[in-house]
Formats: C-alpha cells, structure tokens, sequence
C-alpha cells in the first residue's frame, strides 16, 4: 500500500523510497548519472563552490550519507521542487537549520551550513512555491496557547517592528548632524539621558548632575527634568501619533512602544511642553 | 460464601447463609469509603451484592469519553451521583484536527442530570462543546451547585459564565481555562449577588476581557475561604496588591499582568503583600513579567511547589535570579526562552523537582534557532532525580542525551518529547531516534504516557511493546516504516488504552491487529496514515461494540483520512455530523 505522497513529506516510505535512494546515491556519487544531474540545475543545494557531486540539500539532509535508509533524496528528485519545504509554510513552519549539523564529521559530505545560509535560500524556495502543503496541528501546542502567542507576537511586533532593536533618530537643535540610538538597549529613563548627553556633549548640553539616580522609575523620570533643566534643553519625544511629547511622563516600557524619535528642544522652544523646565532654566539663565 | 463450609451457628437460619456475609449497610458503609474509580470498577465485579452496594454509593463519577455511554445508561446504574467529570473530543481536537461542531455536547447530560441528580454538585469537562443555553439551564436546573470546571471546551461565551454566576447562589469553585469561547464581556464578574461569599476557587486567567477590579476587590473580601485566584492579564500590579491583602490566605495565585507601572511606595506595598501571602504554594500568570518586578515574588517563593511561567517569556537571567527562591519546586511550567542556562540553574536549585514542561515560544518560526536543545534537558536531569513527568519541545536532540537523561531519571511516569521539526534524526549521528525511545522504555519501568517525535523506524515501536508494559497511552506522529511497528505496539502493550497516531505509515494490518485488543482499550485515533474505509468496515464488522468512525477529506478516494475507534456500551452515536461516518 503506497503512503499518499502528498504525507510523505520526508521519504518514510520505506519500499518506493529505498529503490529510488540506491540509485540516486550511487549515481550522485559518481555525479555522472543523467537521472540525476537533469535535476541538479533545478535542486538547491548548499554545496561549496566548485564541488557538484557533493553538498547538503536545501533541505537538510544528507545526499551523500548511505548510512541512511530513509534518505529522502528520492522526495527531491521525485517530485523536484516538492517535498520537504512543501509541507512548510507559514503556519506550520519547522526549524530545518538545524537538521543536519554533525560537527564531528569532517568529511565533505556533511557540510556544516550556516542556519542563516540555509534561512535565506529556504525563503527562496517559498518565495517561488505557489502551491504547499500545510501541516496542521504541528507542533502540538494547544489552539489556546497558539493563539495567546500569535497575539503577543503581533503585539510585539506592531509596535516595535523588530523585538531585538529600536534605532531612532536623535536631533538637537542647532546641532549640525543628528544621531542615532537604539533605545532598547537602555532600561529606564536615567540611562537614555546619560547616553544621549554623552553623544550630544560636544555640543554643550550644559551641567549636568551625575549623582546616583535612583533605580525606580518615578523617581527617574523627574531627574530627566532636572538634568536637563540646569541647561537651555529639553527633552522630547514624537509618538506613534505624531505628536510632540515630554519625554518622562509614561512609564519606560509605553515609552520605547510609542517613540519615534528623539529631540532635543531648546527649552526657549518647548512652550506649553514643560513650563517647570522652562522656569527653572530662566531662573538659571 | 459456601454455607456448608460453614459451621453454622445455633440461632442462625440457613437462608440467611446463602447472602453475602455484610449486611448491606455495612457494605455500603465500607465501598462508600473507596474514592478511586478504577477501585470501585473493579470492586462492582465481585459479585451483585457489592455491584449493588457500589452503585448505591457512587457519588462521584468518571467518563473519558462522553460517547462510551448514554445518560440513560448512567442515570439507570447510578442514582446518587453528585459530581461528574466528563471528557468529550479526541485529544488531536486541541490541535484543530478534529473539524468543529463533531458533537460532544453537554445538553444531552444535562437533560437526563436535571431530571435524576438534582442535587448535582460538581461538573467537570474537558472538550466538550458548551452553549451558552446550557449553562444557563445549568445554572437554574440544580439548586447545590458547586463546581464548575471548563477545559479546552468551546461553543459558550462570557454571557453563560454570566447566568452561573448570577444563579449558582452556593459555588464554590469557577475554573474557565483555556476554552475556545467568545470574550465578550467581562462584566459576569459583576453578577456574583452582593452577598454572595461561598468561593474558592476563581480562574478566569485565560479570559481577555476587562472585568470590574472593584467588584473583584469586593468579592475577594468576601470569600473568606478564597484559595485559589487566577486572575487575567488585565488585572495590573497595583490592582493585584489590592488583592492580595484582602486574601494572604491564597494558595495559588494567577496574577496579571507584571508590567511596571508602579511608583516606588507601591512597589514597596506590593513586596510587602507577597511577603504576606505564607501559604502561597502556586504562581501562574506573570504576563509581561521582566527582571524589573519579579523580585517582589521572592518572599512568597520560600514554599512555592509550583511555578508556572508558561505565559511568561522570561530570559535566562531573570528566570536564574527567580530560581534561586524557589528551593521547594516540585512543578515548573517554563517557555523555551530560558534556554539552556535556565534550565542548568534548575538542575541546580530545584533538587526536588518531579514535573517540567519546556514550551516553545516560537513553534511556527522557521529561522529561529535558539530554544533549549539537549543540553538543557540533560542539566536538569542531572540534578532533578525525582523527576517524573516531562514534556519538552526542542528542535534537536540526540540518542545519547536522552539515554543519559533517563538513566539520571529513571522514574519517569510521563515522557513527552517533542522534536518540532518532524522525522528529524539524531543532530549529531544522523541516526534515527529508536535508541533514545529505547532507552526510556527499557529504564523507566514504571512509564505510563509517552510521546515519541523525531526519526523512528518501526524499531521503537519494537523496543515500545518488548518493555513498555505499563504503557497507558501513547502518541505516535510521523514516526515508523511499516505496519509491524503498530503491530508491536498493539500486542506488546498489555496496559495501553489510548492510542493515538497521525501521519504514520500503518495500513489496514496494522489496525486489523488490534482486533483482540480495542475493546480494552479507551480509544484509537489514526490520521493521515494508510488505513482504507475496506479496512474499517471489516474492523467494524468484527467488533460490532466499537464505534468505528470515520471523517474523511474532500476527496473520494478510499483513504480513511481521519478513523476514531472506541468501545461503546451505548451503540453508534446519533448525534454524529453529516461528515462523521459510523462503519
């Protein structure tokens, strides 16, 4: 009874699969094979430049190991592009990078290939798939939890568009150039204006105390405003609606989900924005 | 009792030698002392007299599979019954292969319960299809209600949470998880009456919508027996400390969500209700929790038993920190984003562990790379002897890991490994992982559920049913080569009564094998394998007390695409959907 190939999505099935596997190593080793090689311009492969016979599949498995019975070569060739990448897509993706990592071997046949290496020609392939097989219910994580994931990612990444780095703009007026800084890399209030003092120095963004900042953010938050008011600056930011906001009002996490980008005002200028910087810098001035 | 065995006593008359030696009473006295259900079904075959005796005094009862008897039948054997649990869907129904509206609707027991228990107390059900209507005619039919547990069901909305709240004047316990319901409101919570004060239970973790904080507040003070509250992750941190010293008495918290919004007063306030809480003995929830707010946890970590961050993506760093306070952690629920290191510091503080379950944060990326790999797993079993149930996703692993893992390990009750990436071999030998399911089934004697994932041949499922004689149930995905496989699973494993397997190559011999056996057995699921509608008529044929039913794919091949077969003493269903054929 033949497994529906369609659910033969990496060669389990032993009887067609074994005949088809002999040959396709045996003539794949020798590279002189026909069978094979009308396949090769199409089949992607990770191979080092220059050696044809030997590489690893897109697809994670080893053409050249004979040891194993359940080489899925056959899938590829069989069914060109079909195959192992069919079955994912966008729902039910699987990790393949991982697949064929034996660090041991030294031999050309196991290639280590770069997890990103194999990312990028995988979105190719995808890329040029029109038809693919979803697997449903793979991995088995319950709809419940799937669902509260998929909402915390689309959270995430709505606000943020990358989890890992926030880059935004930093201008001073009257600076000649602006700035940039990733603001998820600092963790409260105290640490972005230290940062950004530090990156705008040069320009004279005036004295400021450098006694211990308190850790929590309350207390953080006002001690923006009272660096930045022993000088003409201050600090704003524009939000997600585009509006010109006080840096300081929200907590640090709203904050770095809402900034756009970063500037540093001249207090002269931030009329309405901070009246108690403004004060405080007149009386100074 | 063999009365001319019997040296009868003087007074005696000899009919009386021929009952049973207990007067009725007593022996109901004595079965009504038996709480197991597996006790009491094995008690019921001794004879009619303690078949009689158990019936009468059965008041809680047990079904996992709502199809595998009527309420009528229930009705007519048990006439006491005061709490039910039941369980409805095949289990792969948690994973959308089941289509909806496939059946398992609670109505049809609620019908025959309002009619025979009025004095229902408790109903539990997992994955059962739930209406908003009968929740309602729950809530008005049965006066004592007590006990209301939803897991995994769906087909209700917040409106029937609503009608439990605003009618079951003596609940004590309110338990919605993880169901496939519609949040509309969260206005149900405002329904408790204004002198309602009986509840214990409160989990309403997995519901998103906003509920009053002032009616909870309120309703926590009331209940001074509270000791289970699980809130959801709109309730925030300043809200949860209001909580929180209304009832120290808690022994398991959800909390909400852990984002930072609290000034430092507050921050200290809420320290201070932790360290209040000294019975505290599970924490769940901790949505959005970072390394900012976690330390308020520590003073209530001290006699922690369970920690359950499955909904919390912490790193290592943080998680590490947490691990620390928790010396006395005999669960842990963890996401993959602990990676290794997390899971090495809990080899390291957590010596008494016996449960971890690993989620994957991200089970559909294809280019992540990171998660826990074998390493980790590794780690915790070397510290963690005491471990027994494990469920682990990963995207590597390697025969020799886990041969290490379970020789570190050998009382493993539970062993669910989960290799995201199907069929895929040993990472470092390239071999498949038929050594690695060996070595479990060979060590851990005592293995009741397994779930097997990566590259096997039909020699696992050789190695499953030579050892695994405890085996109760199994679950087998993209896995073996041919029929034989299932073969050896179905005659080797004495104990097995859940089978359940997708995308496999088993074929009609395979499941003819089991022909002696399903009637033993609870049920069998098999999708996406090779078997063919011939091959399920002739199983349905010669085993007229299985249900043996099949949903088939839009094509018209002969393939069965998706076959449940389970024992029935209540014939072929008859609320079974058009795409549902009984054989």
């Amino acid at each position: 009874m033949s497994v529906p190939l369609e659910h033969d999505y990496i060669g389990l099935s032993e009887t067609s699969l074994m005949e088809k596997s002999s040959d396709k190593i045996s003539s794949s080793s020798s590279s002189s094979s026909s069978s094979v090689l009308n396949l090769k311009e199409t089949e992607l492969r990770l191979g080092l430049p220059g050696s044809e016979s030997v590489g690893v599949s897109l697809f994670g498995k080893d053409l050249e190991d004979k040891n194993l019975g359940f080489n899925s070569l056959s899938n590829f060739t069989s069914r060109t592009k079909r195959g192992f990448s069919d079955a994912i897509d966008a729902s039910g993706k699987w990790d393949l990078s991982i697949n064929c990592r034996s660090e041991a071997d030294g031999e050309k046949q196991n290639l280590l290939f770069s997890p990103k290496r194999s990312v990028e020609e995988k979105k190719s392939v995808n890329a040029s798939h029109t038809s693919k097989t979803q697997v449903v219910g793979w991995p088995p994580v319950r709809s419940f939890r799937k669902n509260t994931l998929a909402t915390k990612k689309n959270e995430a990444e709505g606000k943020t568009g990358s989890s890992n780095c926030l880059y935004v703009k930093v201008s001073m007026d009257g600076a000649p150039y602006l700035r940039k800084v990733d603001i998820k890399t600092y963790s409260n209030y105290a640490d972005l204006s230290s940062a950004l003092e530090k990156m705008f120095s040069c320009f004279s963004i005036g004295q400021c105390a450098s006694d211990g900042l308190p850790g929590q953010e309350e207390l953080s938050e006002t001690h923006l405003m009272d660096l930045l008011n022993g000088s003409e600056y201050v600090l704003t930011y524009e939000d997600k609606d585009g509006d010109w906001m006080l840096v300081g009002d929200v907590p640090w996490e709203m904050f770095t989900d809402s900034c756009k980008r970063l500037r540093i005002m001249k207090s002269s200028e931030a009329i309405g924005l901070a009246p108690r910087a403004i004060n405080k810098s007149k009386n100074q001035n | 009792m063999n009365p001319t065995l019997k040296k009868p006593r003087e007074s005696v008359d000899l009919s009386e030698l021929t009952q049973s030696t207990f007067p009725d009473e007593v022996l109901e006295k004595v079965l009504s002392l038996v709480q197991s259900h597996k006790d009491r079904n094995s008690a019921s075959l001794v004879c009619k007299d303690w078949y009689n005796a158990e019936r009468w005094t059965r008041t809680k009862l047990f079904i996992g599979n709502c199809y595998s008897v009527s309420p009528e039948i229930v009705a007519r054997r048990f006439p006491k019954i005061k709490s039910v649990t039941l369980k409805g869907k095949p289990r792969f129904s948690d994973f959308n292969l089941v289509p909806e509206n496939w059946g398992a609707d609670i109505q049809a027991w609620l019908d025959v319960f309002a009619k025979v228990y009025p004095f229902l107390e408790e109903l539990r059900l997992k994955r059962m299809a739930v209406s908003d209507e009968s929740l309602e005619f729950l809530a008005k039919s049965f006066h004592g209600f007590k006990v209301l547990s939803l897991l995994s069901c769906d087909g209700f909305s917040t409106d029937g949470i609503s009608s439990i709240a605003a009618h079951c004047k003596s609940l004590t316990e309110l338990d919605i998880q993880e169901n496939g319901m519609d949040d509309i409101s969260g206005s149900w919570l405002s329904c408790f009456p204004d002198d309602f004060a009986s509840l214990e239970v409160l989990n309403f973790a997995s519901l998103n919508s906003e509920i009053s904080i002032d009616a909870l507040e309120r309703l926590v003070s009331r209940c001074k027996s509270l000791r289970v509250l699980k809130v959801n992750k709109n309730v925030t941190l300043s809200q949860l400390q209001r909580l929180l010293v209304r009832a120290p008495q808690l022994i398991e918290l959800g909390t909400g969500c852990f984002l930072p919004d609290l000034t430092s007063r507050q921050y200290a306030e809420l320290e201070s209700a932790f360290s209040n809480c000294k019975n505290l003995h599970t924490i769940s929830g901790l949505w959005e929790a970072t390394y900012r707010y976690l330390p308020v946890l520590y003073a209530a970590c001290a006699s922690l038993t369970f920690l359950n961050l499955s909904y919390a993506t912490i790193r290592s760093g943080e998680f590490l920190k947490l691990l620390a306070h928790c010396p006395s952690l005999r669960r842990l629920w963890v996401f993959d984003t602990v990676k290794d290191e997390g899971l090495e510091a809990v080899g390291t503080s957590c010596p008494l562990l016996e449960e971890l379950r690993v989620f994957p944060a991200d089970p559909f990326e294809e280019d992540i790379v990171h998660g826990v790999t074998e390493s980790g797993f590794v780690a915790v079993s070397a510290g963690c002897p005491k471990l027994q149930y494990v469920l682990y996703f990963c995207r590597q692993m390697t025969n020799a890991a886990v041969a290490t893992i379970v020789r570190n390990c050998p009382d493993f009750t539970h062993f669910r490994l989960c290799i995201m990436n199907p069929g895929q071999p040993d990472y470092m030998t390239n071999e498949p992982m038929d050594e690695a399911f060996g070595a479990v089934v060979k060590t851990c004697k005592k293995l009741q559920r397994l779930s097997v994932s990566g590259l096997l041949t039909d020699l696992t499922f050789e190695y499953i049913g030579r050892y695994a004689k405890n085996l109760e149930t199994l679950s087998v995905a993209f896995a073996g080569r041919s029929d034989w496989g299932m073969q050896c699973v179905l005659e080797g494993c004495s104990k097995l009564r859940k089978l359940e397997i997708r995308d496999c190559p088993f074929g009609n011999a395979a499941l003819l094998s089991g022909l002696e056996k399903y009637e033993s057995m609870r049920c069998l699921w098999m999708s996406a394998c090779s078997v063919t509608m011939n091959g399920c008529r002739l199983l349905a044929q010669e085993r007229p007390r299985l249900n043996v039913e099949v949903i088939k794919d839009e094509n018209s091949d002969d393939s069965a695409d998706k076959l449940y077969v389970y024992r029935s003493v209540a014939g072929p269903r008859r609320d079974a959907p058009p795409f549902v054929v009984t054989l």
